[in-house]
């Protein structure tokens, strides 16, 4: 059980987090022909697009309802209603998600209602489904934002219906993705769920539209990620697999609207948590005898744990991460007799904190990332691009993971998930410490150096 | 085979100062010491390999082998012997015979052009020239070549004549110092000799273990003057014949060059250890006690006492705080053997029990020791076959092997903990402090807590609770066996189906992936 605890400064020095509506648009973009918009300044947008495009080396749809002084003031329902329309005419987008800022947050708008009577009088905007999370930057970081707006489309999306009499697909069932999730390890679940003979409804499925493919057409909006028709047979899934504890509220708003049961997996990465997705997909799909390649896999891991410890065992690590990754991360390489010195979250919403393998979980910034690193000796630190520079000043390897990571190509690809991505996993992290090319040094045993007297001079050569 | 070459082998092995060699009548003795080979059950490493160990921790000498590609290619930076001077060690050089240099016969010219290539961008204090199988068989002389391309760059060429054909590793290491014997030690005389000066052979500084004895010698006041082998530079070698004592470290291979430096030089030199408390502290003594006899204070011998005092104490106080994780442990050794009795007696003394031994390379005197550290010999054992090993350990007979390297892969495959003790591993544990590491990475080892998760077992090992029996019915068709199931479930209430209904679900060997 770790102590989470709250640095006493006032100063934040290099952000860990990044803002909760960036989550949210992250997440709308999981939605097919999607366009997040942000209800805010437009600068709000333009910083998270920017954000966006750096990590996923995409072209981003993000809208903004551009607010200014004075529609801040007196209320922003027309801006929001103007730019669904434009948004419409311009790239006639299936989804449009909104999320709230700082800004408006502060102003306090009833934007639920004003939404509602926007919809109720404008008839033409019916083939636009449209979703509103509210993810005020001053609460929370990327991971609640992504929450709220899994939250925001569960909610709006899934039809009400009477459990009793919904016919069920009992092959199907909801894969819930948190926010740590990238299209890669989305891609991995996939697959492992399939092999199970299951047919899984993604939400929100970035798998989709954010792993950097090239299409045929260009569009204004995401292209790919959940479809309508998936969200709304989303109701008839056998169960529901949330993937990190940022999904449970998402995975009870399902069960409480379908009586679909669900199980939140606070982490799939390691042996034992994936022994344990596993074990789900063998009761769901009623098999004792699992797939070949799951077996290949397991038994690879294990193999691959054999070789990774001897590197990993005792080593120690600073981790920065949203909790879900923290977590996950964390509790994979401690499991494996890693010491995690430092552990700094972003957020406090997320009660997993509480059991990342570390003594103390502070909820902080890069600067006191950084600082405590130092202090505890730490080997090697894991956290997202912008760790470079405490790397640089440590001296120390850096693992990127996490958001943004937009000085390496490649982001969407990296996968630590399931057996095989804790495979490429151990292997990563025990490779970045062979790198640190060690080599026994005479002082480092308190050796005196050898005499000058037997150094070899080189003689002035006369060939 | 060379006639020289041939006596050069008759004389190394016969080697009066060796237990071995003693004990054994005159024809065996004539035989050598060489253990013939077993086609298809040989596994060590040939002359060349013997040789090249022995010889490349001499750090600032250009190391050129010549040979087709495989004898470096496949050999070089394999070893981790530490320096801290010069990496010119750790290059590899070789001639690279090909096809066209053997047929045509280019072999000399070649390793001449190559050692002047060499001397003009390094410009090393010596280049030591190895021969190999194809050179010795095609007949090159490498010595004429050395002779030659001294003469000619003036930097000293020397011969190392040790094909891999010739016999095993033990050989190379022998024949290594017969080559430091004819052509380096002896060349250079120190600026001042002091009589404190002491040669060490036969500990190559691998991962720094020298250096982990070494603040001993220091404060004693003691110059390792001439390193044989371990962070030597060239000059260090060929300056050996002026020290006072020679320490022959873990080796019976190079006790040859330890007994020749003794009738040529009169340097006395005894064996010794560095692997565990008692040893190190053995070790010191005998030392200090031969350089006293050698002319130095006498006084040495009580400061002597007083360190090995302070440092026992220190180096138990904190083994001691490894107790509580390590107590109970059950260890397995299986290394060398020689020497093994002086790291029982220290994991005994923190709680660890040893449950066996292997005594393979250990002297009669040794396995006496062990016996009576142990009680008795049923824990003392040859040879383990692999299979036998991991039985033992599959059935977790213990709690951690440490070995070398080639039963690395028996150990983790049974799940087991293993600390490497062997020559090519990555931490020292040599000296009083080696050995905290020692037991620092056996506590790592064992108290890593990955090792339940390994041995749990797997999802698909325990059956599927009882109490869930609801299978949901296939819809479509299966992905894995293609049966086509459609039935009807429209809008009626959701119908519990028991999992004994459903058939063809059977895994397969072939692989259903993504689809």
């Amino acid at each position: 059980m770790a102590r989470i605890t709250h640095p006493k400064r006032a100063l934040s020095t290099n952000p860990l987090k990044s803002s909760a509506p960036l989550g949210a648009a992250m997440a709308y973009l999981g939605i097919d022909g999607a366009v997040p918009l942000f209800h805010g300044s437009q600068g709000c947008t333009a910083f998270a697009m920017v954000h966006l495009v750096r990590h996923f080396k995409e072209a981003v749809p993000l809208q903004t309802t551009a607010m200014n002084e004075v529609s801040t003031i007196l209320g922003g329902a027309d801006q929001i209603e103007e730019a669904i329309e434009n948004l419409r005419k311009k790239s006639a987008p299936k989804f449009i998600g909104i999320a709230s800022t700082a800004l408006t947050e502060t102003r306090g708008e009833d934007v639920p209602g004003e939404l509602k009577e926007i919809i109720g009088r404008r008839k033409d905007f019916a083939d636009t489904r449209i979703v509103y999370a509210s993810t005020p930057d001053f609460s929370g970081g990327l991971e609640d934002g992504w929450a709220r707006a899994v939250e925001a489309i569960v909610d709006t999306l899934l039809p009400r219906v009477d459990p009793v009499f919904t016919g069920t697909n009992p092959r199907q069932v909801n894969l819930l993705c948190g926010a740590h999730l990238t299209p890669a390890e989305i891609e991995e679940l996939v697959r492992i769920i399939r092999a199970f003979g299951l047919t899984p409804i993604v939400l929100p499925d970035i798998s989709q539209s954010l792993d950097g493919h090239v299409s045929d057409n260009w569009s204004g909006t995401s292209l790919g990620g959940t479809t309508q028709p998936e969200i709304e047979t989303m109701v008839e899934s056998a169960f529901t697999l949330a993937i990190g504890e940022s999904m449970r509220k998402s995975a009870t708003l399902i069960e409480e609207r379908a009586m679909i049961p669900s199980r939140v997996f606070q982490s799939v990465t390691g042996l034992k948590p994936v022994d344990a997705f596993i074990r789900t997909l063998m009761g769901l799909s009623g098999v004792q005898d699992v797939p070949p390649s799951i077996k290949r896999d397991r038994s690879r891991l294990i193999d691959a744990a054999l070789d990774a410890h001897f590197h990993i065992g005792g080593t120690k690590v600073a981790i920065g991460a949203d909790p879900d990754l923290l977590f996950g991360l964390s509790n994979c390489l401690a499991g494996l007799g890693a010491e995690i010195v430092t552990a700094v979250t972003t957020t406090t919403a997320n009660p997993i904190a509480e059991r990342v393998p570390a003594e103390e979980v502070l909820v902080g910034d890069l600067g006191d990332f950084e600082r405590k690193a130092s202090e505890t000796g730490a080997a090697v630190l894991i956290t997202h691009a912008h760790g470079r520079h405490a790397a640089a000043r440590l001296h120390l390897p850096l693992l990127r993971a996490g958001f943004p990571i937009f000085d390496r190509l490649g982001a969407q690809d990296i996968c630590r998930v399931g057996y095989r991505g804790t495979r490429a996993f151990l292997y990563e992290f025990a490779n970045i410490i062979q790198s640190q090319h060690h080599r026994a040094r005479a002082e480092d045993f308190g050796a005196a150096p050898v005499s000058e007297e037997f150094e070899h001079v080189p003689s002035a050569t006369t060939h | 085979m060379t006639d020289t070459l041939k006596s050069k082998i008759a004389d190394v092995f016969d080697e009066p100062a060796c237990g071995h060699n003693v004990n054994k009548s005159e024809q065996q003795r004539k035989k050598g010491c060489a253990k013939p080979l077993t086609p298809g059950a040989a596994a060590g490493g040939c002359a060349f390999d013997g040789a090249k160990i022995a010889l490349q921790p001499i750090v600032d000498v250009a190391h050129l082998v010549h040979a087709p590609l495989a004898c470096e290619g496949n050999g070089w930076d394999n070893r981790g012997a530490a320096s801290s001077g010069s990496e010119l060690y750790r290059t590899g050089f070789t001639t690279d015979l090909t096809e066209l240099d053997i047929v045509m016969g280019h072999g000399e010219k070649k390793l001449f052009r190559s050692i002047r290539e060499l001397i003009a961008a390094h410009n090393p204090p010596a280049v030591f020239v190895y021969s190999t199988c194809v050179p010795a068989l095609i007949g090159d002389d490498i010595d004429a070549v050395c002779k030659a391309a001294t003469e000619k760059f003036g930097t000293p060429c020397i011969p190392v004549n040790a094909p891999g054909y010739v016999g095993s590793k033990n050989l190379g290491n022998k024949l290594a110092g017969e080559a430091l014997l004819d052509h380096v030690i002896g060349t250079i005389e120190p600026e001042e000799c002091t009589s404190y000066d002491v040669n060490i052979i036969g500990d190559y500084n691998l991962s720094g273990e020298l250096w982990q004895v070494k603040p001993l010698f220091d404060r004693l006041g003691i110059r390792v003057l001439g390193a044989i082998t371990g962070d030597a530079r060239y000059r260090q070698v060929a300056m050996a014949h002026r020290a006072r004592v020679t320490m022959l470290v873990c080796s019976k291979a190079l006790i040859t060059l330890a007994r020749k430096l003794d009738e040529r030089y009169d340097i006395p030199f005894f064996e010794g250890s560095f692997y565990g408390i008692s040893d190190t502290s053995d070790a010191l003594r005998t030392m200090c006690r031969m350089l006293v006899e050698r002319g130095a204070d006498a006084e040495l011998l009580d400061r002597c006492e007083a360190l090995i005092a302070e440092e026992e104490a220190k180096i138990w106080a904190q083994l001691e705080s490894y107790r509580g994780r390590v107590e109970g442990k059950r260890v397995l050794l299986y290394t060398g053997g020689h020497k093994s009795w002086s790291v029982v007696a220290a994991l005994q003394e923190l709680g660890m029990e040893v449950i066996g031994t292997s005594v393979r390379k250990a002297t009669e005197e040794d396995k006496g020791r062990v016996k009576d550290i142990m009680g008795d010999d049923k824990h003392m054992f040859e040879n383990m076959s692999p299979k036998d090993m991991y039985a033992l350990l599959k059935d977790a007979g213990a709690d951690v092997l440490m070995s070398g390297g080639r039963s690395q892969f028996v150990a983790l495959k049974a799940k087991m903990p293993w600390v490497d003790v062997n020559q090519e591993k990555h931490e020292p544990y040599a000296g009083y402090m080696g050995m905290v590491d020692m037991v620092h990475a056996i506590d790592r080892a064992v108290n890593n807590p990955m090792w339940a998760d390994l041995r749990s077992a797997a999802p698909w090992e325990e059956p599927l609770p009882q109490q869930n029996p609801v299978m949901p019915p296939l819809r479509g068709i299966c992905p894995v066996t293609n049966v086509s199931n459609d039935t009807e479930v429209g809008l009626s209430p959701r119908a519990p189906v028991m999992v004994a209904d459903v058939a063809g679900f059977a895994s397969s060997d072939t692989d259903f992936e993504d689809c």
